[in-house]
Formats: C-alpha cells, sequence, structure tokens
C-alpha cells in the first residue's frame, strides 16, 4: 500500500487545474462519501457538487453526531430536562433534534430546562450559580470533541463540583466506516475527516484501506483544500483501474498536513482513555455497531446521567429515510418528506436539523 | 449604595416625575418636549415615512455601544432606508426592577447624543416598570419626511442592478456574541446612523432602486428576500464580501457564517450597475461608509434566487437565515 505523508507537496496542482481535472473526468463512475458532518457542511457552503463531472458522486456519510444519534437519547434529554432541579446543556442543534415525541426545544415551552451554550465549559458558570441544580451536558460527537468533555470532567473532578453530569452518545469513525465498507453503498473513496485525524492520526484509515482496497484522503475544510482531497482520490482510483492489481487502489493520503500527522495528538489521546473507554454504540439506522462508542470507565460512572441502553430509534414521523440516507443508500431528494413536510424549520428528522446534515445541506442547495 | 429602578418609579407620581425630571427631561431637551404635554404636537410634510422597534439587547452595554445607541440607530435607519429624512422619534421605556439608576442614566444620555448626531428630535416618551432583574427594554416610533422625488422600494429592483454594502459585515453580532461569551477581542458594534450616506447618494444623484439595513437575519436574508420581491437573481461574489479579519476568525472559531449575521450600522443598495462606482465613491465619502464595495450584480438566471459564486468558482445557494439565529441582539 501506498501510504502519503504529504500528498499536497509533492503533487501540487492550481485552483485551475484542479476544477479542470474535477469538472472533465470521465473514467468509470466514482462515488465519493464525506464522513464528516463538516466536510457536508463545507462541499455545500463552496458550490463543490455543481463543479463537478457527472461521472463523481459525492454521498454523505454517518459523520454528522447529532443526525446519528438515535430518538432514546433525545428522549432521555428531555426526561432529565422536565425532571425538577435539573437542567440540559448542550450545542444549539441538539435542541431542536426530534425525539419519539418531542423535541427539547418544544418541552423549554412546557416547563423543561435546557440552555443552549457555544461551549462546553460554559456550565460551571451555571452549576456555580445555581448549586441546588443538576447540569447535565449533552457531551455527543466523535474523536474530535471527547477529548473536550474529558477536559470537562476532569475539571469537575479537580474542583470537586457535585452538580455537572454528563449524558454521553459518544461515537468513533473506523468501527462505522468498517461497518459501510461490509453493509453499505458501493463506495471508491473516502474523504477522510480532518478533524478526526488530527487526533487520532491519519494512520487510523490504514487498516481500513488496506482491507477494503479504497483510497483514503484526509483534509481540511476550505474549498481548496477538499478539491485537492478530491483530486487525490479520483487519480488513486484512476491509477488502480490502471494498474489492475489486487492492491493498487489501498492509499491513505494526507491533504491537511499542517493539522494531522501520523499519529495524532497523543495528549488528547492520553486524556481520552483516561476517562473512556471503548464500548458498542447505538446508530441511527445502522442499529449497534460493535466497538464505535465512548463511554464514561466504570470509576467515573457518578458523572453519568443515565446513558446505558439507550438504543430505541422510533422516529416521529414514520416516512423519514434519515436511517436510509445516512448509510449512503439513498439521497435526501429521494425522501418523500424532503422539502415538503420536512424542511429546516420543521426537520422530521435529524439529519434536516443540523448545518452539517445531509438533508439540511441538500436543501440549502438547489 | 447603588440607587436601583423601584416599582414606585412607574407609580406615575412623584418618583415618576423625579426620574423624568433628572434623567429624561434633562437629557432629552427640546421646545415639544419641554412642553410635557400628553402628545407632541409637530411640523407636517407631503410624504411620511413611519416606523416603530422594540429593543430587548442583552447585554445592555457592549462594545462600542449600548441599547440607547441601538434603538436611535435602528429606528431611524429604518427610515432612511426608504430615502426619508428622520425627523421626531417616541420612545416607551420597560425598566425592569432593581436596574442601577446609574445604567439608565448612561443608556438615556447616549441616546440623546446620537439623536442629535442622527438630527432626530425626541419628541415623547413613556416610562414602565416591571418585575425582573435589572434589565431594561425600549420600544421606539420613528417619523420621516420623504422628498417627492425619491422612490425607493424592492419593487424598483431590476436585472443590471449593482449591490453595493456600505461595509463589514457581521460586526454588531461578533460584539454582543463576544461579550455574552466572554471571549476577549477588539471587535466592537458597528451600531450607527446611516444619514450621512443616503444623504451623499442622495446628493451624487444615484438613482438608488432600493436600500435595506442589514441587521438580523444578515446580508443574505435581505438579499434573499429582495430577490423574491423582484422576482430576479441576485448573485454574490464570495471574494468581495468584506468582513474584518478578527470577524472572520471569530466566525472561524463558532462555525458562523458573516452572510448570516446582523449589523446595526450598514445598508445595502440596489444601483443601476453603470452609476455602481460614483455610488462606492458617494459612499465611501461620508461617515461610516469607508469600507463601501460592489459585492454583486442582479441578474435573470433564475428568478427569485441568491446565488454566491464562492472563492473556488462553485455557486452556492442561499436561503433566508432558518431557525434562531442569536436571540436577543438588538
Amino acid at each position: 500500500m501506498s501510504y502519503v505523508e504529504n500528498v499536497a507537496e509533492y503533487n501540487k496542482m492550481s485552483l485551475a487545474e484542479m476544477r479542470d481535472f474535477l469538472a472533465n473526468y470521465d473514467g468509470p463512475e466514482i462515488h465519493i462519501m464525506e464522513v464528516c458532518g463538516s466536510h457536508t457542511a463545507a462541499i455545500s457552503k463552496n458550490g463543490i457538487r455543481g463543479m463537478l463531472s457527472e461521472k463523481i458522486h459525492l454521498i454523505s456519510g454517518p459523520g454528522c453526531p447529532v443526525c446519528v444519534t438515535p430518538t432514546a437519547y433525545v428522549d432521555r434529554l428531555i426526561e432529565l430536562a422536565m425532571t425538577p432541579n435539573t437542567c440540559v446543556v448542550t450545542f444549539g442543534d441538539m435542541l431542536r433534534v426530534p425525539g419519539s415525541k418531542y423535541s427539547l426545544s418544544e418541552v423549554q415551552g412546557m416547563g423543561g430546562r435546557a440552555i443552549m451554550v457555544y461551549s462546553p465549559m460554559d456550565i460551571f458558570a451555571l452549576a456555580e450559580k445555581e448549586p441546588e441544580t443538576t447540569f447535565v451536558f449533552a457531551a455527543l460527537g466523535f474523536e474530535t470533541t471527547t477529548p473536550v468533555y474529558a477536559l470537562l470532567l476532569e475539571e469537575v473532578i479537580e474542583r470537586n463540583i457535585e452538580n455537572v453530569k454528563l449524558l454521553t452518545a459518544l461515537k468513533t469513525m473506523p468501527g462505522v466506516i468498517e461497518y459501510l465498507c461490509e453493509n453499505g453503498a458501493s463506495i471508491e473513496g473516502y474523504l477522510a475527516p480532518g478533524h478526526v485525524a488530527a487526533v487520532t492520526g491519519s494512520d487510523l484509515f490504514k487498516p481500513l484501506a488496506e482491507k477494503y482496497q479504497i483510497p483514503f484522503a484526509v483534509s481540511g475544510f476550505e474549498g481548496e483544500e477538499i478539491l485537492e482531497a478530491l483530486c487525490g482520490i479520483v487519480k488513486a482510483y484512476q491509477k488502480g483501474l490502471c494498474e489492475g492489481t489486487q492492491t493498487s487502489f489501498a492509499q491513505v493520503m494526507n491533504f491537511y498536513p499542517a493539522v494531522v500527522s501520523a499519529e495524532g495528538n497523543l495528549r488528547a489521546q492520553e486524556l481520552v482513555t483516561k476517562y473512556f473507554q471503548a464500548t458498542d454504540a447505538a446508530w441511527r439506522g445502522m442499529g449497534i455497531v460493535p466497538g464505535t462508542g465512548m463511554e464514561l470507565r466504570p470509576e467515573y460512572e457518578k458523572y453519568d446521567a443515565g446513558s446505558k441502553a439507550l438504543v430505541e430509534d422510533n422516529k416521529r414521523n414514520k416516512a423519514c429515510c434519515c436511517d436510509q440516507i445516512l448509510m449512503g443508500k439513498m439521497q435526501p431528494q429521494q425522501c418523500p418528506l424532503f422539502g415538503k413536510v420536512c424542511k429546516p424549520l420543521t426537520p422530521q428528522g435529524a439529519c434536516m436539523v443540523s448545518e452539517e446534515g445531509s438533508c439540511h445541506s441538500a436543501f440549502a442547495s438547489f | 449604595m447603588e440607587e436601583r429602578i423601584s416599582m414606585v418609579h412607574g407609580s406615575g407620581g412623584a418618583a415618576t416625575s423625579e426620574l423624568i425630571g433628572s434623567i429624561f427631561a434633562k437629557e432629552f431637551a427640546s421646545t415639544t418636549l419641554d412642553k410635557m404635554e400628553d402628545s407632541a404636537v409637530v411640523e407636517g410634510a407631503g410624504k411620511i415615512a413611519m416606523t416603530t422597534d422594540s429593543f430587548v439587547v442583552t447585554p445592555v452595554s457592549y462594545p462600542g455601544g449600548d441599547i440607547g445607541r441601538l434603538c436611535i440607530c435602528g429606528t431611524v435607519n429604518d427610515l432612511l432606508m426608504r430615502g426619508a429624512k428622520p425627523k421626531y422619534i417616541t420612545c416607551g421605556f420597560i425598566l425592569q426592577e432593581g436596574l442601577e439608576v446609574s445604567k439608565l442614566q448612561e443608556v438615556v444620555h447616549s441616546m440623546a447624543e446620537c439623536a442629535r448626531e442622527a438630527g432626530v428630535e425626541i419628541v415623547a416618551g413613556d416610562t414602565k416598570v416591571v418585575n425582573g432583574n435589572g434589565e431594561l427594554y425600549i420600544n421606539t416610533a420613528g417619523v420621516g419626511f420623504v422628498p417627492e422625488d425619491r422612490e425607493v422600494s424592492a419593487e424598483r429592483v431590476c436585472v443590471g442592478d449593482a449591490v453595493i454594502v456600505s461595509g463589514n459585515l457581521g460586526d454588531h453580532h461578533a460584539a454582543i456574541l463576544g461579550t455574552r461569551m466572554g471571549i476577549v477581542n477588539e471587535i466592537e458594534s458597528d451600531n450607527a446612523p446611516l444619514g450621512e450616506i443616503v444623504e451623499s447618494l442622495f446628493a451624487a444623484n444615484i438613482d438608488v432602486h432600493t436600500m435595506r439595513d442589514i441587521t438580523r437575519g444578515g446580508l443574505a436574508t435581505v438579499l434573499k428576500e429582495l430577490a423574491k420581491t423582484s422576482n430576479t437573481t441576485i448573485e454574490l461574489e464570495e471574494e468581495k464580501l468584506p468582513v474584518t479579519p478578527q470577524v472572520k476568525d471569530f466566525c472561524g472559531l463558532l462555525g458562523l457564517d458573516p452572510l448570516y449575521m446582523g449589523n446595526e450600522g450598514k445598508l445595502v443598495a440596489l444601483v443601476p450597475v453603470e452609476e455602481a462606482e460614483a455610488a462606492v465613491a458617494a459612499i465611501r465619502g461620508a461617515k461610516y461608509g469607508q469600507d463601501a464595495c460592489i459585492v454583486g450584480f442582479v441578474n435573470d438566471k433564475a428568478p427569485g434566487k441568491l446565488h454566491l459564486r464562492t472563492r473556488i468558482g462553485g455557486l452556492r445557494n442561499l436561503e433566508i437565515l432558518q431557525g434562531e439565529g442569536l436571540p436577543r441582539i438588538c
């Protein structure tokens, strides 16, 4: 397998060359999945879909944290929000994600308490002001955000804060990519998540590239960086076709060398391992995927607000196709609810809520 | 001890009179207001522009301004956007119990100062006190006179117009949010009355088709609405959008988009393309207009749509702001 540490340096194409290459590609159809929600948002923001040849298809994967979280988790948050002397603290997106009956923002009008913050560390000021209230942070996300929750917990423990807890729905990437490779739509290349790789290191994708003979390109989030990575994937695919051997498609390319190293951020990894351990996780549409979650270690269980066994996924609207869309088996526009009853202000499923959701992103495009 | 507002200040009796006399009448003194009648009687004109607005911003003071300056700017800018010359303003104060009197004094002072700058007279006011925790809200009404020869409205937007913004996007929004989050930076609100900019445009004989002040929802929301109303396509160029490096970094940090962030001292004007350079020069010569630039054009490729030509050459569709944005920004 070829492993390229810094592709951008030796394979530099100008913006015009990249645009030309991607617009005029005329080889066999290629499906590229962006696994990260931030990539989904950036692709839409930069208008990249319209710049590609009809032979190149971008498919959004399960990398938007709120999108892959089953309704049981939202329902548990709502239960906590409605509990006396309890307040849920969350990033903005989560407020509007539909549970099986309600969303957090809907129960705010029914006496539920949920507060939106921009940084998890804001929870300390809240907790200090109201010592009689338990503040529960909705801790969801991927490898990128888990270190932040570890830091939060470290401070909770150091300062001996009694009224801050976490409700976790933390996920990890490699296992779910493997699941997709085994069960999902046919994908010829992965745009690998730059933020996740910054923590885990780009080596994370090596075994997958090798096992499934697929190129991975670790990319940043600027428009030009994404174009570079897409060019890299298409070229790797072409090279594979050309060589035609069993192993010629496997490549991990790092197009984000300023931020991502092969081994990642060891300090962050250490911090995560100190407080969290791997567990099975429930994913919307995929059910339980072994080893793809993180939970608090048993010795920190008292900081957990009931995160175990939140696996049920009861759609609020039975016709919602979020699950199929998350697995790349269906495009948002093919869902019968898309753009009709399901819009950003009236989301029927989580993919329409977050800017990183594939349905929201497709709704904003044309 | 710090003197604070209490329910007795809203009684309508002696304490109310004392408050009005010592703060409002002093700061807002004018021949009309000094009469202290039940309503103000003022001179009129042919075409009159009227508007009303409420201000609930939190925090009350922020880098670059406060609710007092904001309420004058917000009101006069709404009048100006129809080509009117702002003349009169009324204000209703809703004070919460516990408000520091010195804070009220400060707000009223900056209101009076901004009214003088904007050339409007505060002709009537009212004060009520409610339970709460020391915040204040202000409701205003504004009246302006529209010169006979001016016709500024969304219906006049047409293919071939150039889109001009009077300066950098997102400053007010970023200043408010930064203050609320305790993020230390140098971003200040741009809250400003836009009278000099507007009068400069007319003085330069620009046929201004329409103008909007870029407030909540940001430039994208304002222009998407204009594209819909006029059934034209507005195409912006990402590279030309003016955003300061500080606001850009701030947005990057929080995942915000300056296209959807509010200002309180910026306008967007649509003018015939052949007059665009002259319009930019006129705005740049006016106070608060030095960063004006052309950011896009109107065409008929996809009626009702707002498009953004991205830096890398893609085309992005822009919708109006979905969801809440940032509450209590003004």
